[in-house]
């Protein structure tokens, strides 16, 4: 791998690095989602100084050149960013519609006066399961 | 208020629990956050109701599929069932925002699985009122010199490393960086009620007080062996953990300001 790709893959890696960092800084990421991407960025860090690393394996898999090897790990963190991504889109479009439920049945009951429904007690169970107290 | 607080504390010390009424310390609040701790918290909450009586209980149930808020309910608690998980941060907070909401000016966090003494909120009450000054008190496990924490190796270790750590940027003695047994003034309800750590927040809000020139004290408590449920940090979860809190702390320490302050940029507006 020529020395020119390789700075301009380690200085890329490095400004993924600190960009995220400064999002998390200025609370525009979560921790949860930026260490993802740093780990994505370490990697490609230590890929692009350590060569002896980055020919073995593009010879293990049988790449013929190691700047190939590197675009591959990069695509393949790319796709689980992608993949964690939808995961944490479906988990929000569900609370999203938990939310939508949950606030038009409060806005009805506004609009008409009536009571929060009482949750249906059973004392004996109660007793039953909590025997101290 | 805080120099009332301390002037009454002087006058009289009393061995029993204290009265809200006879110190004039104000209105106290038990936020009690669960997360399908129905084997628990009904316990939680009558230990709480006997032995602190002088704190309303509130339990923050964080969305739980089994019957955690009927039998907190049932127990005697108010209860704001949030209507899904947000996690543990997301729970403690919208306490603190029930607690500024309803005017309280103590809030003591217990966990809902019934590892914490109530009794001990007395140990904790009495150092918020003897230091001026004190915003959050921590209970902590490891004060005592014989002290009995059965927890693994791995957790172990990975809270001495975040107290380690934490003694350095606070320049003060932080033994239980992780413990979530707290007693918090209104100055801190109000910190908190505005900006709260989301994931694990107890190491945090222990930097973003110091950030905001707050002050914090520890006692010496024990804490039991967690009755039912399971804790919020399990095995595998533990290297996540470490990572992720020390990704937290490092940005928290880059920032001029831990917590957003009124009129700042901030992506959500959490309390008012």
């Amino acid at each position: 791998m020529g020395s020119r790709i390789q700075i301009a893959a380690i200085g890329f890696a490095l400004l993924v690095l600190v960009g995220v960092f400064e999002l998390v800084r200025r609370r525009r990421l979560r921790e949860r989602y930026a260490l993802l991407w740093m780990a994505a960025a370490l990697v490609m860090l230590v890929l692009a100084i350590w060569k002896h690393l980055l020919s073995t394996l593009s010879s293990a898999v049988g790449i013929a050149t190691p700047s190939n090897a590197l675009f591959v790990v990069a695509l393949a963190f790319v796709l689980l960013l992608l993949l964690h991504f939808s995961v944490s889109v479906s988990r929000l479009a569900d609370q999203n519609r938990v939310l939508a439920q949950r606030l038009a049945l409060l806005e009805e009951r506004t609009r008409t006066g009536e009571p929060a429904p009482q949750e249906q007690e059973d004392p004996e169970r109660e007793a039953d399961r909590m025997p101290t107290g | 208020m805080r120099d009332d607080a301390f002037n009454h504390r002087n006058s009289g010390r009393e061995p029993t629990f204290p009265s809200g009424v006879e110190r004039g310390s104000g209105r106290l609040l038990a936020v009690v956050p669960a997360y399908n701790e129905a084997g628990a918290v009904a316990q939680v909450v009558r230990a709480l109701r006997e032995r602190a009586p002088d704190f309303d209980v509130i339990v923050v149930d964080d969305g739980s599929t089994d019957d955690t808020a009927t039998r907190a309910r049932a127990a005697g608690a108010t209860v704001v069932k949030l209507p899904f998980n947000l996690g543990i941060g997301g729970a403690v907070q919208a306490g603190f925002v029930y607690a500024l909401e309803h005017g309280y000016d103590y809030v003591a966090q217990v966990d809902g699985d019934g590892q914490h003494e109530p009794a001990e909120l007395e140990k904790l009450l009495d150092a918020m009122l003897s230091g001026p000054g004190v915003d959050m008190v921590c209970g902590s496990r490891f004060i005592t010199a014989d002290y009995r924490y059965p927890a693994p190796i791995s957790r172990r270790t990975g809270i001495h490393v975040f107290a380690f750590v934490l003694t350095r940027i606070v320049g003060q003695p932080i033994s239980d960086p992780t413990s979530g047994f707290r007693l918090y003034n209104s100055r801190a309800i109000a910190l908190f009620a505005r900006d709260y750590p989301h994931d694990y927040p107890e190491v945090e809000a222990i930097l973003m007080v110091h950030a905001h020139r707050l002050r914090m004290a520890e006692v010496p408590v024990r804490m039991h062996v967690r009755d039912s449920g399971r804790s919020s940090i399990g095995k595998t979860h533990s290297l996540y953990y470490m990572i992720k809190v020390s990704l937290a702390l490092l940005a928290g320490l880059m920032r001029r300001r831990a917590v957003v302050e009124p009129g700042e940029p901030a992506p959500v507006s959490s309390a008012h």
